[in-house]
């Protein structure tokens, strides 16, 4: 073969030497076609366990309930025992000690998620009592009169 | 040499085998995910949405963005609740203000721009809430178009991604027909649902589940016979969004109408 053919070609198949080499050192280990084949599944595996570090913030109410037990107990004599704690309390990471104390959200907003009244049918929010928020004591916050943890009018305060 | 009759026999045979589609073949239900026991992971998890218990608090939401580290005030979310308002003259109006992270607290409709729209009580012939997440398809069309493999199926089913892989292309974002992915506002990288792998993967349940006084959102391992969310789905009357498309969604829905998209 010629000369200007053979140079070329050389050239080429360096190139093609070298992509290869960078790719076998860039593309990490776990990377490939794994369980799902080539169109679901060509990822890193290692990714996985990676999501699976993510920290976990909400703790859940069995978390609280054993140093709150008073406050654990009350709500769950009333129809609030189905909120989470996180829900109003914030989330609890790793309290207490990171945050030392949670920010309690006592805002009306909060309350109002529930407790605007919408009679929407086929909807369970229809079945929850609600207030006009325009008529009942406005810019006032509602824990001022309603106790969250015993929402029935003998909690009153 | 060829005859003639061999020639138009395998000329026949061969077009008759080349016009049977792959897809044909295969039928996927969830009694037959469960059934697939020979399979390496014994967890395919699926979500379970009770449309009637939703009251719209947006509690779930708000859990999300904390759990999961979405910046709070950016206007994205992998999990929101849409409003469905039907009124007696036969319109549908629909919304989610900032995904439903504070709620649904006024009866007003949102209509983004142009203001919005209060119903009268005695307008409204039905109305309900619809939480919405990541699908977690059986056949997602987001890691078919991920050119570099940085979205993918994990082995339990969940789609993930791979924040470091991600080139921030967007394809995945056009291709999903849920319109659940979105930018990460910090890493620039596509964002969904992963129904809080981190979570799931310690025996929590996920953020939105755990948040949801009501019992409307419920996550299950269908490949368990014994999982309550599991059962539900195989044997009550559950419905799926976007059927039609043929991404096998693994998020059912109890009480699911038409106007739901």
């Amino acid at each position: 073969m010629n000369n200007h053919v053979l140079r070329p070609l050389l050239v080429v198949i360096l190139l093609v030497v070298l992509v290869l080499i960078v790719r076998a050192f860039y593309v990490p280990k776990s990377f490939g076609v794994h369980q799902r084949g080539y169109m679901y599944g060509w990822y890193r595996d290692a990714n996985v366990e990676d999501w699976k570090k993510f920290k976990v913030k909400y703790q859940g109410t069995d978390y609280c309930k054993d140093c709150h037990a008073k406050n654990h107990e009350t709500i769950m004599m009333t129809p609030h025992a189905i909120i989470p704690c996180e829900d109003c309390h914030g989330p609890a990471v790793d309290h207490p000690s990171d945050p030392a104390k949670l920010t309690i959200d006592k805002s009306r907003e909060l309350c109002l998620r529930c407790h605007y009244p919408l009679a929407y049918p086929t909807s369970g929010r229809a079945n929850i009592r609600g207030v006009d928020p325009e008529k009942h004591n406005p810019g006032m916050e509602c824990s001022l009169c309603h106790n969250p943890h015993k929402p029935g009018l003998e909690g009153l305060k | 040499m060829i005859s003639r009759r061999d020639f138009i026999k395998k000329t026949v045979i061969g077009v008759a085998g080349a016009s049977i589609p792959v897809a044909a073949l295969e039928l996927l239900t969830p009694r037959r995910l469960r059934a697939e026991k020979e399979d390496k992971s014994r967890v395919r998890w699926v979500f379970l949405v009770d449309t009637y218990k939703c009251v719209g608090c947006g509690m779930c939401v708000k859990a999300c963005k904390l759990e999961n580290e979405i910046p709070y005030d950016a206007n994205v979310t992998r999990t929101w609740v849409e409003r469905y308002v039907t009124t007696k003259d036969g319109k549908v109006h629909a919304d989610t203000p900032k995904g439903a992270r504070d709620g649904f607290i006024t009866s007003k409709i949102d209509l983004g721009t142009d203001g919005s729209l209060d119903i009268r009580k005695e307008d409204i012939d039905k109305a309900f809430f619809v939480p919405k997440l990541c699908n977690q398809c059986e056949n997602p069309p987001c890691v078919q178009v991920c050119p570099v493999g940085a979205t993918y199926q994990a082995p339990d089913g969940v789609v993930l991604v791979d924040r470091s892989w991600c080139i921030g292309c967007g394809y995945c974002i056009m291709g999903c027909p849920y319109g659940v992915r979105f930018f990460h506002p910090v890493y620039h990288t596509a964002e969904k649902c992963n129904f809080c792998y981190h979570r799931i993967n310690k025996g929590l349940q996920t953020a939105c589940v755990q948040a949801c006084p009501f019992g409307a959102r419920r996550i299950g391992n269908i490949k368990d016979p014994r999982d309550p969310v599991a059962k539900i789905i195989t044997t009550e009357r559950v419905a799926i969004l976007k059927e039609e498309y043929g991404t096998k969604p693994q998020v059912y829905y109890i009480g699911l109408d038409k106007e739901v998209k």
